[in-house]
Order: structure tokens, then C-alpha cells, then sequence
């Protein structure tokens, strides 16, 4: 799950993170009053999504006066930014943060990441901030500095004081990035995040070091132990079909193909879609229906799946282990019966009970189109999506 | 032979009282898996399954003498229950759990590093299927009888994607020793390394199909070794080809996020040490079909 960039600020400086002070808003009128109450003369307005890249995409913007920060958040709310990370689309704009503009002489990176192969967390720091990581890594991969953390202590003072001379600060600056390096890790360790980015992190004339951005992402496995994290979902920066399957605990990512899928279990459902390619077709969806699939959990992911108008044919993909096949085709006999399917169906049952499940959609009188094998369901697929739906009957 | 499990096995199940673990643990007695006790805090002392319930692993260790447990443990309580295994000297532990903090599991790896190898204890999961060799034994949740007891080893991420290869082959007559479902987390226990290893020195396997997925390192990995190290002929494949990167493909691990993440180049290094790569996930049974009557072939002239 990720966070706005105000929330993780906030977030951060409960555990010792200096940040810039900064006032969220939802209207040009509470721009220009955050703006007085900040003081100062120099204020960033910055749209709030969950993406990055928003600084060349417009979306950060510096105002030198009250009047330009009302315009500026006039300007950015309620629109949808589109960034390079963001989708054609972009995503909608319902709050900016106004954040004083402190001016600062260095920009470094810093970032932590639950690390695969070495199954601990990789805090990186780099002279090179504000610009991508992926981007230093192929300019100047020397530049990078690793540490991989002890997961029985954590990370130590000294690891946290060698990064910071390595960033080549000095003075007071080292025992500030000292404490802001030991506290964003126990906001990594202690919120269950699986990424934390700090960039820029800026060094001020006057020493100071302060977190200008802040990306925090969060173990979605560890959200019922981190209710406070959990609290800051944004249904509004996600896919609308993607937040209604979450709502129905169903896996459902959009994409652009034609065949919409029905799988269960991860690994064949991505498996399908890859049939589906093979087969000259192209999915509309990765959906995993999960293990325990009830008649209801069938008909909902039906009509999450009929929801996208770009589906032409509809794949149902089934390998019952701890399911029972019976129990599948009833919610797909169910489900065809409540939501008025227009497009060729394709069902493909295997596993645990599979000559009850083919019975029932055999004697359910529903033009369904039966394949036995997953070659054949996905070779059916195309042909009834590129049919049209016309010969329904003839297919099979 | 077969790998990690066979009818001797004394098996341990934690969490036995469940309603899911129950229905198992009957499902795994019913194959011919050797179970001999279970474990649910509080419920020592009772009969369930047909078994004695203990308090503690500890406990049923030294009453029972398991040395393999499956833990059908809620996702909060998981982390803990592996380690107690662990500590009271299980080998081989397999977690079914889907949903364990990935900050657990990298608590769970280091803890089990504190043991010294020869008493280590080896995980297999979380997020996965489980274990089983066919006519044998079974630890896990997987439907029996669509394996076919024989000579190919397999290994796969995904529990569905494992069903449909051993599916597959058992259509084309071609049975299986073990399959060992090693999960869909980000930080997983054992490895298809640790697994292809096993499966090489194993008299009754001829052939080994490892089946990966989108994100993290452990399909490169064990193609390098089956290089190095493997002289029985091994077939891959990768799901997630048509995966948009960045997207958390429904197993928390399947994700692209660096490079040698996606299928199509982790596909790519497979096929680079020499393994032979299905070209669809419907071709599981024939690919393997062909390898093994080459090997065959290979075996007649010399």
C-alpha cells in the first residue's frame, strides 16, 4: 500500500526526521492561509498522488506570493496530473501540501528496501539526489553506498555515522543525518514498510538537513498489526475496478487486452495469461479468485470482469484442489443467470470433483463454451473474441 | 527414493484443532502419511484425528519423535510457529500460511540460521502448496489424485501452476517422486536451488521441472547451479510473460521491480545454462515427454 507524500512526512517525523514545515489542504482559500501561517516568503505547493515524477509533470509548484499559492492549488485541485508514472489518464489531485521553501546547498539520496536476496533491509545513500536512483545506478554506481542491516539489532550508529561521512557531510550536519538516517529506518522497521525513499534529502546553509520528499510503501501482509498505516488508504489514487475487488478480497489488476480471465491462484492465473498471448489473443485482466471460491465470490469477480467494456470473451480457468469444481460451475451458472453475460464464455474445469462441475454447466442450459485442457480453453478464447460472439454454438 | 518425504515420516501438525487444518490432516492420513501428533496451545492432552494433542512442539517432539511438521498457522501467529519448530528440532518444516509479514519471514530466516547446519531446520514456504510424493506420503493441501506416482522431480512457486504440470504429465503417463511447492512470498524458505539439489541425488528421479514466476533472483540462481552442478536433465518455465511491471501479480513476490525480474529474462537465463524452457504452460507435459525419451535415447547408445 503507499502513502501520500504529506502522510509520510508526518509519519517520519514521529521518529525524529526533520522535515520542512508544511499544511495540507483541500482548497485554494486553505492554501493561502496555510501559506500565512507557514510565514516565510518562498512556499512550495505540491500535488498530492501516488506516484512521482510530479516536478516535471507540473505538479510542484514554487510561489513567492499568497495570491500565487491560492492560484497554484487552484490550479492543481481537482484535476488529474499525469506524470511519468502515472497511467495516460493520471491520477486525480484532491489535496496539495504547502510546504516552506526552505533555499538548501546540497541534494543527496537516501533509501531503504526490503532486500530479496539477502532477505534483510538495504539502506542505499547517494551525493546524487534528486534524481532517480535507477538513473544513478547506470550514470554512477560508485556513487551508491549500501548498508544491509542485521535484522537480530537493527541497523547501528555507526553505520548510520559511516553513510554520513561517505555523503560527504561534515560538522553539525553528521550527527543530523545521523538521526535522521537511524530514525527513518525504525519508521521502515517499526511500520512494516517495504520502501522508504528520502529524495532529496537537503542540506541547508544553515546545516540543517531536511527531508524534501518522502515515498513510503507498506507490506500490504502487515496492515492488520499497522491500523494506523492501514488508516491512510486512498481508494481515489486507485484503479476503481482494483479498489472494488479489494473491497470483495479479490486479486484483480487491469490491463488493456480483450479476454477477460477467471482464474484461481496466482501462478495459473498469470499462467492463463500468458496462454492467452501464446495464442495470439491478448487479457484483459489478471484476476486470482483464491482458494475457498464460493458461488458469490465467482459472481462478483463476473461482474467485476464484466465491467470493462473492452471485453470481448470472457475466460473462466479453474484447477480445484482445496476448491471443488461442483462448487465453481454453480457460481459461474449463477452468476451467468444474475449479470446477463453478453460475450462468449469459456469455462475450463480440472481437479477435485470435475465431472460434477462439467455436468452442471452441461444441464444448465447456458451457452457455454466447455474446453478440457488449458491450450484448448485459450485457443477458444480467441477464436470466440475474434468471433464476435456470434457462433457461440458453433464453437463448441 | 523420493526427497523430504515418504511413508515413514513421522509428521507433526501445528494448528491441528483448526477447522482447515482438520480437514488436511485427514485428507494427508487418507494418502498414507505417517502423522503422529498435533499441536494446539491450550488443547494438550486431547485426541483429534485420531491423534494426541500437545501444548507445545517440545512436547510432541519427544512423546511422538516427529521430525517434520506442517503448520496451519494464522498469518500473525506463523512467523512464531516456525521458530518454535525450529528450537525444538524439527527438520523440515512447511508453512501453508498466505500472508505472513515479509519483516517476519526475515526474522524467521535469521533465526534459523542460529542452529548449526547439520540441525538446521529446513523451510518449505510460506504460500505454498505443500509436499508430496506420490503413493507415499503428503505434506500439504494439494488434491492427491492428480498425481502420478514416478520419476520427475518438480518444483514449482505456484500451488495451481504445480497442479496443472502434474496434470499434464499424468495424461502423458509420466509420474512424479516429489513435488515440493516452495511458495509465492518474497522471502521464502527454501529455494529451487536447495530442492534441485536434493533432487539430484535422488536414485528415482530422472528429470526435474522447475516452475518459477515473476520477481526475485531464485530462478537465475538455480539455472547457474543446474549448470555447475546437475547432470539430469532439468525443463523450466516462468509465468508472468504479459505481467505489467510494478504490479504485485496477487503473490506478494510476484512483482517486477529490478532488472532479471521479468519472465521473459529470467526465461532467457534458463535457457543460457542449458535447461530446456516450455514454450507455454500448456506444454509442461510434452516438453517433458521429449526430454525425457532423449534421455532415453541417450541412455540405449551409451
Amino acid at each position: 500500500m503507499d502513502i501520500h507524500e504529506y502522510q509520510a512526512k508526518q509519519l517520519l517525523a514521529q521518529f525524529g526526521v526533520a522535515v520542512p514545515p508544511g499544511v495540507v489542504v483541500s482548497t485554494p482559500e486553505e492554501a493561502s492561509y496555510a501559506a500565512i501561517e507557514l510565514g516565510g516568503a518562498r512556499w512550495a505547493v505540491k500535488a498530492q498522488i501516488h506516484a512521482g515524477a510530479r516536478g516535471k509533470a507540473g505538479g510542484i509548484r514554487l510561489c513567492t506570493s499568497y495570491r500565487e499559492v491560492r492560484q497554484a492549488a487552484d490550479d492543481l485541485l481537482g484535476k488529474r496530473l499525469v506524470t511519468l508514472q502515472t497511467g495516460p489518464e493520471g491520477q486525480p489531485v484532491s489535496r496539495v501540501y504547502i510546504e516552506s521553501a526552505a533555499p538548501f546547498e546540497r541534494e543527496l539520496y537516501l533509501g531503504y528496501v526490503l532486500d530479496r536476496k539477502a532477505e534483510r533491509v538495504r539502506v542505499i545513500g547517494s551525493q546524487h539526489g534528486g534524481m532517480e536512483i535507477e538513473e544513478i545506478v547506470k550514470t554512477d554506481p560508485d556513487a551508491i553506498m549500501q548498508v544491509v542491516v542485521e535484522p537480530a539489532v537493527g541497523l547501528q550508529a555507526f553505520e548510520a555515522r559511516e553513510l554520513a561521512f561517505q555523503l560527504g557531510l561534515n560538522g553539525k550536519q553528521v550527527q543530523r543525518a545521523v538521526e535522521t538516517i537511524l530514525g527513518a529506518y525504525r519508521a521502515f522497521r517499526d511500520c512494516d514498510a517495504s520502501m522508504l525513499e528520502i529524495n532529496p534529502l537537503v542540506v541547508t546553509k544553515d546545516d540543517r538537513v531536511l527531508a524534501l520528499d518522502a515515498k513510503m510503501s507498506f507490506d500490504d501482509n502487515a496492515l492488520f498489526r499497522r491500523q494506523n498505516i492501514a488508516a491512510m488508504y486512498d481508494a481515489t489514487q486507485q484503479d476503481p475496478r482494483e479498489a472494488q475487488a479489494a473491497e470483495h478480497n479479490l486479486n484483480y489488476i487491469g490491463l488493456d487486452g480483450e479476454i477477460g480471465c477467471i482464474v484461481n491462484g496466482a501462478g495459473l492465473a498469470m499462467a492463463t495469461m500468458d496462454m492467452i498471448k501464446h495464442a495470439g489473443g491478448s487479457p484483459a485482466n489478471f484476476l486470482d479468485v483464491g482458494g475457498g471460491a464460493s458461488p458469490e465470490r465467482v459472481a462478483t469477480a463476473f461482474r467485476l470482469v464484466l465491467s470493462d467494456d473492452k471485453v470481448r470473451s470472457v475466460l473462466v480457468n479453474i484447477f480445484a484442489g482445496i476448491n471443488r469444481c461442483d462448487w465453481v460451475a454453480q457460481g459461474v451458472v449463477q452468476a451467468c443467470k444474475e449479470t446477463a453475460i453478453k460475450v462468449p464464455l469459456v469455462v475450463r474445469l480440472a481437479g477435485t470433483n470435475v465431472e460434477a462441475g462439467r455436468k452442471i454447466i452441461k444441464e444448465s442450459g447456458i451457452s457455454i463454451i466447455s474446453a478440457e485442457t488449458l491450450g484448448e480453453a485459450a485457443a477458444k478464447a480467441v477464436a470466440a473474441c475474434r468471433g464476435n460472439g456470434i457462433s457461440i454454438k458453433a464453437a463448441n | 527414493m523420493s526427497i523430504l518425504i515418504d511413508a515413514k515420516t513421522p509428521i507433526l501438525v501445528q494448528g491441528i484443532t483448526s477447522e482447515k487444518a482438520t480437514f488436511h490432516t485427514k485428507e494427508m492420513i487418507a494418502v498414507g502419511s505417517k502423522v503422529v501428533a498435533g499441536v494446539t496451545p491450550g488443547k494438550g492432552g486431547q485426541t483429534h484425528c485420531g491423534v494426541p494433542v500437545f501444548n507445545t512442539v517440545k512436547e510432541a517432539v519427544r512423546d511422538s519423535g516427529a521430525t517434520t511438521s506442517i503448520a496451519f498457522v494464522a498469518p500473525a501467529y506463523a512467523a512464531d510457529a516456525i521458530m518454535e519448530a525450529a528450537d525444538a528440532g524439527i527438520r523440515l518444516v512447511c508453512s501453508i500460511t498466505d500472508g505472513i509479514p515479509a519483516q517476519d519471514m526475515m526474522r524467521v530466516k535469521r533465526y534459523l540460521k542460529r542452529y548449526p547446519k547439520e540441525r538446521r531446520t529446513m523451510l518449505v514456504g510460506p504460500n505454498c502448496a505443500g509436499i508430496i510424493s506420490p503413493g507415499k506420503a503428503m505434506l500439504g493441501i494439494m488434491p492427491p489424485h492428480i498425481y502420478m506416482r514416478g520419476s520427475v522431480g518438480l518444483i514449482s512457486r505456484s500451488g495451481t501452476l504445480g497442479y496443472e504440470a502434474a496434470s499434464q504429465m499424468k495424461a502423458l503417463g509420466i509420474g512424479i517422486s516429489t513435488s515440493v511447492g516452495i511458495g509465492g512470498d518474497p522471502i521464502n524458505g527454501s529455494s529451487f536451488m536447495d530442492h534441485l539439489a536434493l533432487f539430484a541425488e535422488d536414485d528415482e528421479t530422472e528429470a526435474v521441472l522447475i516452475i518459477g514466476e515473476i520477481g526475485g533472483p531464485q530462478e537465475a540462481e538455480a539455472a547457474a547451479w543446474v549448470q555447475a552442478n546437475m547432470t539430469k536433465p532439468v525443463v523450466g518455465f516462468v509465468a508472468g510473460l504479459t505481467a505489467p511491471k510494478g504490479r504485485r501479480m496477487g503473490h506478494a513476490g510476484a512483482i517486477i521491480s529490478a532488472t532479471g525480474d521479468s519472465a521473459a529474462e529470467k526465461a532467457e537465463i534458463m535457457r543460457s545454462y542449458g535447461l530446456t524452457v516450455a514454450p507455454s504452460p500448456a506444454e509442461f507435459g510434452s516438453t517433458m515427454a521429449q526430454v525425457l525419451s532423449k534421455g532415453q535415447a541417450r541412455r540405449i547408445s551409451a
